[in-house]
């Protein structure tokens, strides 16, 4: 069954649009094509940029995606509204991807040869490197200005304010001054060109907005290695790998910025690179082990190889905090392109009955709270916590809710007995439950002369921690665990409830990076007609508002980025809900996920299930 | 063997200056194999440790897994252990000694548990001069899995089945000093003489000190045709010097007579002292380290003693520059910019 790949939207043509930049990476194109998305930011215009990259250094094709929303979207939509096409590599490719009556921009210094032309599209020729030759000299700066000339054209057939580029240039070369000059000439060279050859605006532009407010632009990785120090982390051992590498340049950015004691010039962190994502973990489990609030960041291949050691301290109950930088799979899977394909992975990591706790965040903001909240949730439960973020959203910038912390607010270390509480007491059991919340209490090595020791192991052992292999003690400790899973469901964040009562039978469930798409295709569904009540999942393990959600609803569209709906599995592994009623709605090519994808999925199963009583392929064509 | 520990113990016994006996330093029972080389080591690790008069709660014992990797247990009752997972005790010791630099860090391993699914973490261990002693309880086989080979296991050493190993051995010693250790030792469990001082002068030292000791295998590879039996060991063992470690605290009484002896000084003051047995050996010469192992390794002997030290290199905590306070003991105060070092990071990103 065929089905369309765009919806067609209403004509507003304020602030509505897709500008796609096809570039070679290691060309300089990013930060003018960021330039580009900082200064439609800065008109008060919401807007999310996406870069869509190959795993290499430099020479092979490159995009950069910006949606412009003035609803404030900021999911991907199907529908390239602009092309910039200077990568002669994938021309053609990019020619073939501009919507109908949409536009091209190319460097016109060379003829289009004649298979490159196609009806229906206007071109754009700017002979970009012409003008670059004419004007600069220097080799390296011919290429990179080449980047600022084409910004220079938009920002006349698209209405960008030529104040706003002049100030981010200024911004972006405070303290290497000479280089704002050349810079502004570039710009201006592609202003004039498109001013004196082109009709402008285009039929869709932009207008200067107030929808901006005190919203952040960040990346996701950034955001969570602000957390980190925030949330108290002394520690980070990690291993290099795409997309989480920049959450531990991040940490130590900001470590060195903020923690560094100023009397003496000392570190009040550690950062070490491990020499594999086995031995990272390690470190952060030895590190919480002694008292010290400890993380690592890694992608899908590096959580695998720390299974053994998430059970080891899922099982051992030592804390733990890991970020998931999620990307394709499986194996090396596409390193450089999104999915949410780790869930079941992180959810069951490691051997035996072991299930571990996952925050979802879906916005940078989210990523800095929720990454200081797992030092919190990790010490208080005495267990792994995962951060699952995604690509999309650790290595895109993100128009975000600014960062928020409560002043004076203290760390929860959780249940730590010290030297004055082991003398009042009787004789000190590591695993004994006291609470009745399956969380016992610890000690950190070095807090008494001779009470409070024990050892900490994966094999099994009673209450005070003595070796045993008793299968009524082992028993015991392993029911107390799910106790204490019960415990963490009052404790992560609540889902997202996006009605106060039910309005329909049906509801949609997302998480992470897919919730944009989902609200705008939730939108674009009752455009339609079609009404869906919809929850935003923000942790596992699932709390009863997700439990009656399910229940409450006929149908129930779970969305994500994964082949084999991973969230849905264990929805119903958790929940043991009727897999009937869950419907999975998909994608896993690598490519955010599209409100279009999502409203037309959706609708499709709806008609061929006869749920719908007229017919919705009218409505979509 | 007894698996109840007597808890009488003479009145009289010794005190060491802070006032405790052998007692506060003794573990739980093994439950090892009566006359494993192992509990003879875990022994010698609470005599020094009482010696040296160390707060046993201010010690941490990390393993791996395998026979080696239980002995935590039976040492050093009062301070925490951790029994973790195979192969992965340095990068777990690494990460509680970043946690907290004022504690002594005892990492035990065993010649598996090293030497094949751990040889990386014993690569990295050693090149990042983590403050630590790393002892290896070598035995040449896999005891808790009953005998097979390990990779330090000589070509030609005969199991108890009478299987040869065909594999040429991995030589820890060699390659911890080949990899940059700054301190190498080597010895034979049942050298309680020659073991008691090296481990004093591996607390002390400030690095990584590494520690190979034979350790025969009672029940799996103490048979003849084994290079790793205790007769073996014994009689091919060749002391590189009779050693003695003098304390910081105590007048330094040795004299040497030159040319033979040696004193190395420690971090903290404490001195090495060795009756070098082996003329052309210098102990803080990697090179003379490297040719006399493999001289030994041509002869069959199994060199021991202190073989390698240099004490001038900072460890992992320098290197880092980490705080004088350790880490786990900061506070919100220290560890958290505020809301408006936040305020200013949002207007940097708008």
């Amino acid at each position: 069954m065929t089905i369309p790949v765009t919806l067609p939207r209403p004509e507003a043509r304020v602030n509505d649009f897709v500008a796609r930049f096809a570039n070679v990476n290691g060309t300089g194109s990013a930060s003018a094509n960021f330039l580009f998305a900082k200064a439609i930011f800065r008109m008060g215009v919401p807007v999310t940029p996406k870069n869509i990259f190959p795993s290499n250094i430099q020479g092979l094709p490159t995009w950069y995606e910006v949606r412009v929303s003035e609803k404030g979207y900021l999911g991907r939509r199907e529908g390239i509204d602009l092309l910039v096409a200077v990568n002669a590599q994938s021309m053609k490719q990019d020619i073939a991807s501009v919507r109908e009556g949409g536009y091209l921009m190319y460097d016109s210094t060379k003829k289009l040869a004649p298979d490159l032309i196609r009806d229906g599209i206007h071109y754009l020729g700017v002979p970009m490197m012409e003008l670059a030759n004419e004007n600069f000299s220097n080799p390296r700066q011919r290429q990179l200005f080449k980047n600022i000339i084409y910004v220079g054209a938009l920002a006349i057939l698209l209405q960008i304010e030529f104040s706003v580029l002049e100030t981010l240039l200024k911004e972006q070369f405070a303290g290497k001054e000479k280089l704002i000059a050349p810079n502004l000439k570039a710009l201006k060279l592609g202003m004039e060109y498109a001013r004196e050859h082109f009709d402008f605006p285009l039929d869709f532009y932009l207008e200067r907005r107030d929808l901006i407010r005190d919203k952040i632009m960040v990346d996701g990785n950034t955001a969570c290695g602000l957390g980190a120090v925030y949330g108290g982390a002394t520690v980070m051992a990690w291993y290099p790998i795409t997309p989480s590498t920049s959450v531990a340049e991040a940490f130590e950015k900001y470590a060195t910025k903020y923690r560094v004691d100023p009397e003496t010039g000392k570190n009040q962190f550690a950062v070490v690179q491990a020499e594999d994502e086995l031995a990272a973990m390690g470190m952060v489990i030895g590190a919480n082990w002694n008292g010290a609030r400890a993380l690592t960041a890694t992608s899908g291949p590096g959580l695998s190889l720390m299974n053994e050691f998430i059970g080891l301290a899922y099982f051992a109950e030592v804390p733990a905090v890991l970020i998931d930088v999620q990307r394709a799979g499986p194996s090396t899977g596409m390193p450089t392109r999104t999915q949410q394909s780790d869930i079941t992975l992180a959810a069951n990591a490691s051997h035996g009955d072991s299930k571990h706790p996952l925050l979802f965040p879906s916005t940078p903001k989210e990523c800095f709270e929720m990454t200081a909240a797992c030092f919190d949730l990790a010490d208080r439960l005495q267990t792994p916590i995962i951060l699952m973020t995604d690509l999309d959203l650790g290595m895109n910038d993100h128009m975000s809710e600014p960062f928020q912390w409560e002043e004076n607010r203290k760390y929860d270390r959780g249940k730590v007995l010290n030297k004055e509480e082991l003398d009042a007491m009787g004789r000190y059991g590591r695993y004994l439950d006291q609470e009745g919340d399956g969380i016992p209490y610890r000690t950190y090595p070095g807090t008494h002369p001779t009470k409070g020791a024990f050892t900490t192991r994966g094999t099994s052992r009673d209450e005070y921690a003595v070796y045993t292999e008793d299968s009524a003690a082992y028993k015991r400790n392993m029911d107390r665990l799910l106790v204490k899973w019960e415990t963490t469901k009052s404790l992560v964040p609540k889902p997202q409830l996006y009605q106060e009562t039910n309005q329909s039978d049906w509801g949609m469930l997302f998480f992470g990076t897919s919730t944009f798409s989902s609200e705008e295709a939730r939108d674009l569904l009752a455009a339609r007609e079609i009404q869906l009540d919809a929850l935003r999942i923000k942790a596992f393990p699932f709390g009863k508002e997700t439990e009656t959600f399910i229940r409450t609803h006929q149908l129930v569209f779970v969305i994500e980025q994964n082949r084999d709906g991973q969230m849905r599995s264990l929805l119903i592994q958790e929940m043991q809900h009727d897999p009937l009623r869950l419907v999975s709605i998909l994608n896993y090519d690598g490519m955010p996920i599209t409100a279009d994808q999502i409203a037309l999925k959706i609708a499709d199963y709806l008609k061929q299930n006869n749920a719908v009583p007229h017919d919705l392929s009218e409505t979509f064509i | 063997m007894t698996y109840l520990k007597p808890l009488f113990r003479h009145p009289r016994l010794p005190k060491n200056k802070l006032g405790y006996t052998l007692k506060e330093y003794e573990g739980s029972i093994s439950t090892l194999c009566a006359g494993c080389g192992h509990d003879s080591i875990s022994a010698t690790i609470v005599q020094a440790c009482f010696e040296l008069a160390i707060e046993p709660h201010l010690v941490a014992k990390i393993s791996g897994i395998g026979c080696s990797s239980k002995t935590p247990a039976y040492f050093l009752g009062n301070s925490h252990g951790f029994n973790s997972v195979h192969g992965r005790m340095p990068s777990v010791a690494t990460g509680a000694n970043m946690a907290n630099k004022n504690m002594v860090y005892f990492g035990v391993s065993g010649d598996g548990d090293t030497a094949s699914i751990g040889m990386g973490q014993f690569v990295h261990a050693i090149r990042r001069n983590l403050n630590m002693v790393y002892i290896v309880m070598n035995n040449g086989c896999y005891g808790l899995t009953k005998g097979q080979d390990s990779a330090t296991a000589d070509v030609g050493s005969a199991s108890k089945s009478g299987h040869i190993n065909p594999f040429q051995p991995v030589d820890l010693a060699s390659l911890a000093v080949e990899l940059g250790a700054t301190f190498v030792a080597q010895s034979f469990s049942g050298d309680k003489q020659q073991l008691v001082p090296l481990i004093k002068a591996a607390i002390q030292h400030q690095g990584l000190a590494f520690i190979n000791v034979m350790s025969p295998c009672v029940t799996f590879n103490n048979n003849p045709g084994s290079t790793k039996s205790y007769d073996y060991v014994r009689e091919h063992m060749h002391a590189t010097g009779k050693m003695d470690f003098v304390p910081q605290q105590k007048p330094i009484q040795a004299t040497y007579a030159e040319g033979t002896d040696t004193a190395v000084t420690l971090h903290d003051g404490s001195v090495m002292s060795l009756h070098k047995l082996a003329p052309d050996w210098d102990p803080e010469d990697r090179l003379s380290t490297v040719n006399a192992l493999q001289q030994a390794r041509a002869k069959n002997e199994i060199l021991t003693g202190l073989l390698y030290i240099h004490t001038g290199y900072g460890d992992l905590h320098k290197i880092l520059n980490t705080t004088d306070t350790a880490l786990n003991g900061l506070t919100e105060k220290n560890l958290c910019p505020g809301k408006k070092t936040l305020d200013t990071i949002n207007a940097g990103l708008r």
